[in-house]
């Protein structure tokens, strides 16, 4: 005599097959989500309507209206300027303030990280401090500290920090030479950006050449001497097709030069140091996850401890370091959304702060600044993804 | 005769300069002349920073006095934190109704302390007590309104009070919304799991203060005419789905780490899916990755000062409103570092606890 498998029996019922409750169970959730999004959407319509606000993106055209402390790259007036002006400014500003973040956020991190794991028992705990006092202290607190109790007490205009001949530092920023360029400058930028290719050329010849014959070169120093010489004689050639202005000091304060406002400072500094605690972490524990087997093998086959760090831990620990790093960047980027207190102009201050107040269309411009931050996210994620493949450990 | 040494020879000492004090110094601070470079000039690093610290917090602070005249040291004026202090714990609950906060702090403490001890062993108790009976005491006690209690309206909340409302309501609702993603997006129903990506992946990629300025702009658009929600609702939901999202992802980790064949041994008994969810996989899952879940937490407890931005005053905010009061004007230096203190404080001793319970649950692992 057979016994029927539980579930299989001609007199179950058909609701007992894993199978079937799945369907009803999907067909379930998908008639609350569209109920809920019908709900929400016919609740939102009536109350846009009730209170007169206008939807679809009509609104960018719009002239903005109002000033913004800081504008990079862009002209920007309140007057003819609109509200997509004011969404690229923001943009701009995100990411220049993110982009210099995460590169000083990395040299922190990096450098904090090794002496973290350094013998020298002072050093050591300097490192560990720091990394125990930034990372259990919230970024916003940090943030207005630096903008309020540290940048906020420096000397006003007229009494500015002279540091040498043309720098000078105030409560309104560190003015400092700039260049303006004149024509035919544009060779400068060409031959810098000449020299790193040729420099990444070298530097696979170099590889090709120690794998065949043994012989090492020096490319980080050729490299280096490439960057700093081309330019300098493109820029011999041409004439010196640049000016440089110098800061000095007019009757409404500093006229001239480059300018860092104490907003982009507070920002830049505040992120820098706050991630950097959290890279130093992951690079100790990148470091650590590198048997100490490696490190012992490259210093009997006379390896110096230089290079042993440089040719044999660090490749492998980076494999660990990268995708937490990514998580990282991210984090920065994300958190340079907290411009807002300190009022620097980045995209969520003044798109989704003052473009929403003024024209009070919550769902698309909310909409648009998500959209941008996961655009971002999805754009670092595939270039370092892309990255941890090229290191990735290849296996037989 | 040969002449053989029988007893051993006593170990000598180990050479003075590789032991005690003097060896220590010579290995770990004067071992090689780049290593003495390094040591005397993170000395001086490490002394002007603390010494630059304590002559400013303490040696030269100011710690008596009423008003900002009796600022006389060149240091900190924590005189500006103790005139304040009702207000940076409390905000602006009525000072003769305090005494229900500071109930809820007892009663709260109490249920901590069983749930986190080492000398409570059955959990049971502590666990129904935390996530049943308190947060209903705590709802009557705070808001008032029933049993003679005056009513205090949530925008009279504030300071450090407030803070740790935020975070520990988010924390409430996250963890049980999280597992409930989590186990969404491990599900073999691909409408299901696509929702509960959707969702983690949407919350995950964008900034807490969007997901703020949402709640507290759109949900009022979201709901219908006449239903409105206080500011501090809003700043709940949108703080509790953001960590909820953080904390599927947790929670995800945890059960990807339970092999597979507990699931199946579960199925082999005839248990059902929940049955097998409840009883054998999710409290493995979840005891793993109860490090991570408090991990979360402290940067949950530090993201609370962004509601700052949508204009509730919390420890952060409501210090600094004080420092822009013009009684007490260039207060921001000894405004921020007290904020810091207060927070760095709540969060080194919640890390600290993470790795003392790491160590605890790992001790099962180790050979």
């Amino acid at each position: 005599m057979t016994t029927d498998v539980q579930g299989l029996g001609a007199g179950d019922s058909k609701l007992r097959d894993p199978r079937v409750r799945a369907i009803i169970y999907q067909i379930l959730v998908i008639v609350l989500f569209v109920a809920f999004v019908a709900y929400v959407g016919s609740n939102t319509a009536e109350n846009l309507e009730k209170r007169g606000i206008a939807s679809g993106l009509g609104f960018l055209q719009q002239p903005s209206g109002f000033g913004i402390g800081i504008v990079l790259i862009m002209d920007y007036s309140s007057q003819t300027s609109t509200h997509f002006d004011v969404l690229l400014i923001g943009i701009i500003n995100t990411l220049a303030v993110s982009i210099s973040g995460i590169f000083l956020a990395t040299i922190i991190g990096f450098i904090f990280g090794v002496l973290r794991l350094s013998k020298n028992w002072v050093v050591n705990k300097i490192s560990a401090v720091y990394i125990e006092v930034v990372r259990n202290i919230p970024l916003l607190v940090q943030l207005l500290f630096w903008y309020f109790a540290v940048l906020g007490v420096l000397p006003l205009v007229k009494e500015s920090l002279q540091i040498g001949d043309n720098f000078y530092v105030n409560n309104r920023g560190i003015n400092f030479p700039s260049i303006i360029p004149s024509e035919g400058f544009w060779v400068i930028p060409v031959a810098l950006i000449l020299a790193i290719v040729i420099g990444v050329f070298i530097s696979k010849w170099a590889k090709k050449r120690q794998d065949l014959t043994g012989q090492t070169f020096p490319v980080f120093w050729t490299t280096v001497g490439l960057i700093i010489v081309l330019p300098t004689i493109a820029a011999l050639i041409m004439g010196l097709p640049y000016t440089i202005d110098y800061p000095n000091f007019g009757r409404f304060g500093i006229k001239g030069g480059w300018v860092l406002e104490p907003e982009f400072l507070a920002l830049w500094i505040g992120l820098s140091v706050y991630t950097g605690a959290f890279i130093a972490e992951i690079v100790r524990s990148g470091i650590n996850s590198v048997s100490h087997g490696q490190t012992e093998a490259a210093n009997s086959l006379g390896i110096r401890a230089g290079l042993a760090m440089r040719l044999v831990v660090l490749p492998q620990a980076l494999r660990v370091i990268v995708p937490p790093l990514t998580s990282q960047y991210l984090n920065l980027v994300k958190n340079s959304s907290l411009a807002t207190a300190i009022g620097y102009a980045d995209i969520t201050a003044i798109f989704a702060g003052t473009s929403l107040n003024q024209t009070g269309q919550a769902i698309e411009v909310i909409g648009i600044t998500m959209l941008f931050y996961l655009s971002i996210s999805l754009i670092i994620s595939m270039f370092m993804n892309w990255y941890n493949k090229r290191i990735a450990l290849v296996e037989r | 005769m040969a002449i053989v040494k029988t007893d051993r020879h006593p170990d000598l000492p180990p050479p003075v300069s590789e032991s005690g004090v003097i060896g220590w110094v010579r290995n770990n601070l004067f071992s090689s002349p780049l290593n003495i470079i390094l040591t005397l000039v993170s000395i001086y690093v490490a002394w002007t920073a603390i010494s630059g610290f304590v002559s400013y917090t303490i040696i030269n602070a100011n710690f008596a006095g009423e008003t900002r005249d009796d600022c006389t040291g060149s240091g900190a004026c924590w005189v500006f934190i103790k005139a304040r202090f009702g207000q940076i714990m409390y905000g602006f609950y009525p000072a003769e109704e305090r005494w229900r906060v500071d109930v809820g702090y007892v009663l709260g403490a109490i249920g901590l302390f069983g749930i986190l001890s080492d000398w409570v062993k059955n959990k049971k108790w502590p666990a129904i007590y935390m996530f049943a009976i308190y947060p209903v005491i705590c709802f009557f006690l705070f808001s008032g309104g029933y049993f003679g209690l005056p009513v205090v309206e949530t925008s009279e909340w504030g300071g450090l009070f407030l803070t740790l409302v935020l975070a520990s309501v988010s924390i409430f609702v996250a963890l049980p919304l999280g597992i409930v993603l989590a186990l969404g997006r491990r599900s073999e129903m691909p409408i299901v799991r696509m929702l509960c990506v959707g969702f983690i992946e949407l919350i995950r990629g964008v900034p807490l203060i969007t997901v703020l300025f949402m709640a507290s702009v759109m949900l009022p658009l979201f709901l219908p005419e006449g239903v409105n929600f206080d500011k501090l609702v809003r700043a709940l939901v949108g703080m509790s789905l953001f960590s909820a999202a953080y904390m599927a992802e947790v929670v995800r980790g945890g059960l990807q780490a339970i092999p597979k064949g507990q699931m199946e041994a579960a199925k082999s008994l005839g248990l059902g899916f929940w049955q097998a969810m409840g009883l054998i996989v999710l409290p493995q899952a979840l005891k793993i990755s109860i490090p991570s879940i408090v991990n979360t937490f402290i940067g949950l407890f530090k993201d609370t000062t962004l509601v700052l931005i949508i204009g509730l005053l919390d420890l952060l905010s409501i210090v600094k409103a004080g420092t822009t009061d013009k009684e007490w004007l260039g207060m921001a230096t000894e405004g921020y570092i007290f904020v810091a203190m207060v927070f760095w404080v709540f969060c080194f001793g919640m890390s600290r606890y993470s790795i003392w319970l790491e160590n605890k649950l790992h001790t099962g692992h180790k050979r």
